[in-house]
């Protein structure tokens, strides 16, 4: 693994080296190096690019990281990751992608998540996404993260978008049963031309589930960002959906929330809230002793932190 | 070390400041005290540079700071404790006492000043300082990241308003003890009596001008018989009114 490997692995999973427990590292569009343990396997697919991690009943306190890189311009990488969580299983998955691009050809990461959570399992998903390069092609990822929870399962995703994906199209959907709960956290940070699209789309099927999601995201220079969301409440259930962003230069933010409530017992909440930098908080930082550039810095970096 | 020369402040055809001149020793607790719209909070913000005089000049340990910005007046030594605490989303208390300590105070100093606000720290170090606090939490915030930044002059606007009655006791001894600690200057915009009964010096402003400064033996009789303190009337609501009015 090169320089350029190394530090893309650093940005999207805190990674120097190969990590601890189970990981299966995927570079240019090959699985390069993978590990299991005792109670985690990871088997590459057969009848489609990817690969299925099988987590055994009740396994405690491990982890599993699956990072991609591209480096290679021109590259169209498609995978399909399934991940089998056993009943009660408490991990710690960590995925991302992040693409050096310096030809002027595209570079694409499209991937597809699929989570099964039995009974009582609880996780905690980490997926960042990074981009970099002097070149002029894009370089573009469009994961899809779709999440079964069964009754009792619990999930915790952290989306982080930060620097240099030139497009991006985000699209969750969720199926929930009984006392099943789910929180989303995502934070995107767009900048020139780039455009990010969030789809959350959330089944709340049983009983006293829950679901928490809440974006953030600024959008500067002529940048783009859309964020649409469904919340469908089909039982006695909690949703709560929240989404604020900031806006600086010329950038521009959709925000197009739907919550459906399909049961009398049902109670959801959308909030957002869209707009620039308030003046007074400027205003605060520089009686503090910062310029009106570092506390534009010192917001921002707190709002996305 | 801070004298304001003739300064004059005219907003929407108001004229809100009438050639104020005021003296502000080293070391000096100063209150600040007169009628709603008198122009005592903007004349803190003229001397941190928040609005800019329309004439006149603001001299700080000697040097003509007239035309500095807020970000200089701040690095020179002035801090201000605004009326309405700003919220930010994301930011935390430990963040906010960092940047107002210039990055440079360890966490157990940080804890040490919530503890002297009345917050514990444990509680509130890593909370945003969001929509979620109460607002008399948000002041007491405010007024620890004026203590670690420890300003050789530091303005309060109002710092009472907003804190609860048996939480007023502790306020005072926050404002000795940075006094005592800092061994700079503090001024205070404040109507009420015990925050009178601290200072070493009372400016009284109204109409725009200052009408009274000395000291606190000489002025206060004379304001009692103008104003009426606030603890006085109505339960301690709020009430500004001089007699004159």
């Amino acid at each position: 693994m090169d320089k350029i490997e190394k530090e893309l692995l650093k940005q999207i999973a805190d990674i120097e080296e190969v990590p601890i427990g189970a990981y299966n590292i995927r570079e240019n569009g090959k699985g390069v190096a993978r590990n299991t343990t005792a109670n985690i396997d990871i088997v590459t697919k057969k009848d489609k690019p990817g690969i299925d991690i099988i987590v055994k009943p009740n396994t405690k306190n491990e982890s599993i990281h699956i990072p991609v890189v591209l480096t290679q311009g021109g590259l169209n990488d498609l995978v399909y990751n399934d991940f089998y969580i056993g009943e009660n299983a408490e991990v710690v998955i960590v995925a991302g992608c992040g693409i050096h691009n310096s030809t002027c050809e595209t570079s694409e990461h499209d991937g597809i998540h699929t989570f099964h959570l039995a009974k009582g399992a609880k996780i905690k998903y980490i997926e960042k996404h990074y981009g970099e390069g002097e070149g002029t092609g894009d370089r573009i990822l469009n994961p899809q993260t779709i999440i079964n929870l069964d009754e009792n399962a619990s999930m915790e995703m952290e989306s982080v978008q930060i620097k240099g994906v030139s497009s991006t199209v985000r699209e969750t959907y969720a199926n929930m049963k009984k006392g099943s709960n789910l929180v989303i956290t995502e934070r995107i940070m767009t900048t020139g031309k780039q455009t990010a699209k969030t789809v959350f789309d959330v089944n709340l099927d049983g009983e006293d589930s829950s679901v928490h999601v809440a974006s953030r995201s600024v959008a500067e220079d002529n940048s783009v960002q859309e964020f649409i969301s469904n919340v469908k409440g089909n039982a006695k259930c909690f949703g709560h959906v929240e989404c604020d962003a900031i806006i600086m230069g010329n950038g521009r933010v959709i925000s197009d929330p739907k919550i459906e409530a399909n049961n009398v017992d049902a109670s959801l909440i959308h909030e957002a809230a869209i707009g620039k930098i308030a003046g007074e908080q400027l205003t605060k930082l520089m009686t503090l002793g910062l310029t009106e550039k570092e506390a534009e810095e010192q917001i921002i970096n707190g709002f996305l932190k | 070390m801070l004298e304001l020369k003739d300064v004059c402040f005219s907003r929407d055809n108001k004229q809100i400041l009438k050639n104020v001149n005021l003296k502000i020793d080293n070391n000096k607790m100063v209150v600040i005290t007169g009628p709603n719209g008198s122009g005592k909070s903007t004349l803190a913000k003229i001397i941190m540079g928040i609005e800019k005089p329309d004439s006149g000049k603001i001299i700080f340990n000697g040097k003509d700071i007239t035309n500095l910005s807020i970000t200089d007046r701040a690095k020179t030594g002035i801090g201000f404790a605004f009326q309405q605490p700003v919220r930010f989303k994301g930011l935390t208390v430990k963040d906010l006492i960092e940047i107002s300590a210039g990055n440079n105070i360890k966490v157990c100093d940080a804890c040490d000043i919530l503890a002297d606000v009345g917050l514990c720290a444990q509680e509130y170090l890593n909370r945003e300082v969001n929509a979620g606090l109460s607002g008399g939490e948000l002041k007491r915030i405010e007024i620890a990241m004026l203590a670690a930044k420890k300003s050789a002059l530091t303005i309060f606007d109002e710092p009472e308003a907003g804190i609860d009655l048996w939480s007023f006791n502790n306020l005072i001894s926050v404002f000795e003890k940075m006094h005592e600690d800092i061994k700079g200057s503090i001024v205070i915009i404040s109507h009420q009596e015990r925050i009178l009964n601290i200072a070493d010096e009372i400016v009284l402003i109204a109409n725009g001008r200052v009408e009274k400064q000395g000291k606190k033996e000489e002025i206060l009789p004379q304001i009692f018989g103008k104003i009426k303190p606030c603890h006085k009337l109505n339960n301690g609501e709020a009430c500004n009114k001089s007699e004159e009015d």
